[in-house]
């Protein structure tokens, strides 16, 4: 199909004209294009959003680690929580068990967590998340000592009264003070803060920075033995994380005397699995995009139909003396195509602003980093193409296979 | 010879009745001639004129247009023989309501891919041609019923086609306003155009050379005036 630019030219003009005279009507039709569009692009925007956010979310959890713990970090019915709120704690001599009989494993690391109040000079922090770990907690955590450092395997054998603490707690406790080599009370009793850890950000909401690390020795001195551990484990490799696992599990059991006929009594999670869970949920979203979206734009897409027919109606003795004068029929072919493209493209370019300012107002107001990029105009000049094209080629063609006379006679 | 119609028959179904209108019609005419088609209402006269003007193929019998064979040939071919060999002037104008005076004349050249920058030129042109000079802006609602006929006389010849055909041209104009119409086609004429006209005015048809009277769909008188 060859149109030439005068042709081109004209079809613009005769769309300009004809929307020029009838905007409102043009305004309502594109209503369900613009919903659509709107629909559309803000699902893509927050799933995009929510993926470079959940993946910078569970990556301080990394991908080699695997977590023994009493309970599964998912719990999806309560007939679950009372089967597993039921298990015994885990212990220190389960975790050495497995510090002793693993072979896949790179590092060990016990973690026992509480929260204390936290104290330095007149200033004065509630409910600090309190560690107790090893001096392999580096490993498995990611978390490097920015100043400072971390405790050593001594600090831990002897059980000394000594913390490293998060990037919050040294601003909010120390303000502008160099906190290492400082003494604070943790709980009631006074440590020696060894370090600061690089910032590490939040995960799902809540702040990795308001802690302090101790040796988990000194933990269990002073805050009392009854809690269970959580096991860290970090594999000596990527590959070996499926190995690892299994291993841990047979440990696992073995450490805690449990049958042949028995259920584990613990759970071994990995960040895998917060990923699963994670992709059902924009799998979800997805299909509420696609369902939605398709709806709209093709009850938009009907609107646009609707509203050509009526054009071409209104302008059969148009065409009619279009035609007398040598239009062909591409010529009256393309010239509906052009307009209802651009009521498509009306509806897209009003849709995809508004879509913008929602997206901007999010980022305002929430977490999510709702991601809008480029692609959002290739988005665009499809759909109004697609739309444009699909519902306005009916009306356009029944124009062009017009009877000339019968459209020159038309009242 | 410009126009050949041989043994024409237009017959139009409507629901199980077939209507004759036109019967058998054998017409020639030549280059330069002005003709004025007469008869009776519904006796086939804008039949003819659609036929003759290609706007529209015959159910039997042959029509050559500048000796090439137009009676079978489908949409888009008419199309471009009517954008180089025709030009019309209804008795209603038929002018686009929403373009200027500039732009109505300057589509069959859009149509036929004049470039744009000759395009304007040729328009008003046209358009001085016709006496317009100073309403080439003006939409069709802004100008009299004459102005009017004028503007689309200009687009009819905008394109130097070998005939202009008018069906009752000013059937819609008063009396002096239709005499200067009638003026602008006796000009034509002289400039060397072919001019086909229909009407049901003794002193319009007065102006032509040769009057083809129709009745039935049958060419009852066909004489130089
Ligand atoms: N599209 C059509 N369908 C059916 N019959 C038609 C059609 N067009 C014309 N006719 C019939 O053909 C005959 C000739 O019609 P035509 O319009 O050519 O007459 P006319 O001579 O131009 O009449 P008038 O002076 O009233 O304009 C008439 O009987 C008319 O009813
Ligand atoms: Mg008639």
């Amino acid at each position: 199909m060859v149109i030439s630019w005068s042709e081109l030219g004209e079809g613009l003009r005769i769309a300009l004209n004809s929307l020029k005279a009838n905007r409102l009507r043009t305004v309502l039709t594109t209503l369900g294009i613009l919903i659509g569009v709107i629909v559309v692009t803000v699902i893509i925007a927050v799933i995009q959003g929510l993926n470079v956010y959940v993946s910078e979310e569970l990556s301080s959890l990394g991908t080699d680690n695997v977590y023994i713990s009493r309970y599964p970090w998912m719990i999806t019915s309560y007939e679950e929580w009372l089967r597993v709120s039921k298990r015994k704690r885990i212990t220190e001599n389960q975790f050495r068990f497995i510090q002793k009989h693993s072979r896949h494993a790179g590092v060990v690391v016990p973690e026992i967590v509480t929260r204390r109040t936290s104290r330095y000079r007149n200033e004065s922090l509630d409910r600090v998340q309190i560690i107790g770990t090893t001096e392999d907690y580096i490993a498995t955590s990611n978390s490097l000592p920015e100043m400072g450092r971390f405790f050593g395997e001594t600090d831990v054998g002897v059980r000394r009264a000594v913390c490293v603490i998060g990037r919050e707690v040294a601003d909010r406790l120390f303000r502008n003070e160099n906190p290492v080599g400082r003494r604070m009370k943790i709980g009631g009793h006074s440590f020696l803060v060894l370090g600061v850890l690089e910032k590490r950000g939040q995960m799902f909401g809540h702040s990795m920075d308001n802690n302090a690390i101790i040796p988990y020795s000194t933990f269990e001195k002073l805050f009392g033995r009854h809690r269970s551990f959580e096991i860290q484990v970090k594999a000596g490799g990527a590959e070996f994380v499926d190995a690892l696992r299994d291993e841990l599990e047979g440990l696992m059991r073995r450490a805690r005397g449990l049958g042949a006929g028995q259920e584990n009594d613990f759970s071994i999670n990995q960040q895998s699995q917060l990923m699963e869970v994670y992709n059902n949920l924009t799998r979800v979203l997805w299909i509420v995009l696609i369902g939605i979206g398709s709806i709209a734009l093709l009850v938009g897409g009907i609107g646009i139909m609707n509203i050509m027919l009526v054009s071409v109606t209104e302008r059969t003795r148009e065409i009619g003396v279009r035609k007398a004068i040598g239009a062909k029929r591409r010529i009256i072919l393309w010239q509906f195509l052009v307009e209802s493209m651009f009521i498509s493209g009306i509806g897209v370019t009003i849709g995809l602003l508004i879509s913008i300012g929602i997206a901007l107002f999010v980022k305002q107001v929430s977490p999510l980093p709702v991601h809008l990029s480029t692609w959002i105009i290739f988005l665009g000049i499809g759909f109004t193409v697609a739309i444009g094209m699909f519902f306005g080629l009916y009306p356009a063609s029944k124009a062009a296979r017009l009877d000339p006379i019968e459209a020159l006679r038309y009242e | 010879m410009l126009i050949e119609l041989q043994g024409i028959v237009k017959d139009y179904r409507l629901g199980l009745e077939i209507v004759h209108a036109l019967n058998g019609i054998d017409i020639r005419i030549d280059q330069n001639e002005y003709v004025a088609i007469m008869g009776p209402s519904g006796s086939g006269k804008s039949t003819l004129m659609n036929l003759i003007g290609c706007l529209d193929t015959p159910t039997e019998g042959t029509y050559f247009l500048n000796g090439s064979n137009v009676s079978h040939m489908d949409d888009d071919q008419l199309a471009e023989i009517r954008n180089r060999e025709i030009g019309f002037v209804f008795q209603n104008f038929n002018l686009l309501p929403r373009a200027s005076a500039l732009h109505n004349v300057e589509l069959p050249l859009i149509y036929n891919g004049t470039p744009a920058s000759q395009r304007r030129d040729l328009a008003e042109e046209a358009l001085i041609k016709v006496g317009l000079k100073d309403r080439m802006g003006h939409r069709p609602n802004e100008l009299s019923g004459g102005q009017r006929q004028r503007v689309a006389v200009a687009r009819a010849l905008v394109n130097k086609p070998s005939i202009i055909l008018a069906d009752e041209p000013t059937g819609n104009l008063d009396t002096r306003t239709g005499d200067e119409i009638m003026d602008l086609f006796e000009d034509l004429h002289d400039g060397g155009n072919t001019i086909i006209l229909v009407t049901h005015e003794e002193y319009i048809a007065e102006h032509s050379d040769r009057i083809i009277r129709l009745r039935d769909g049958r060419v009852e008188r066909d004489e130089s005036n």
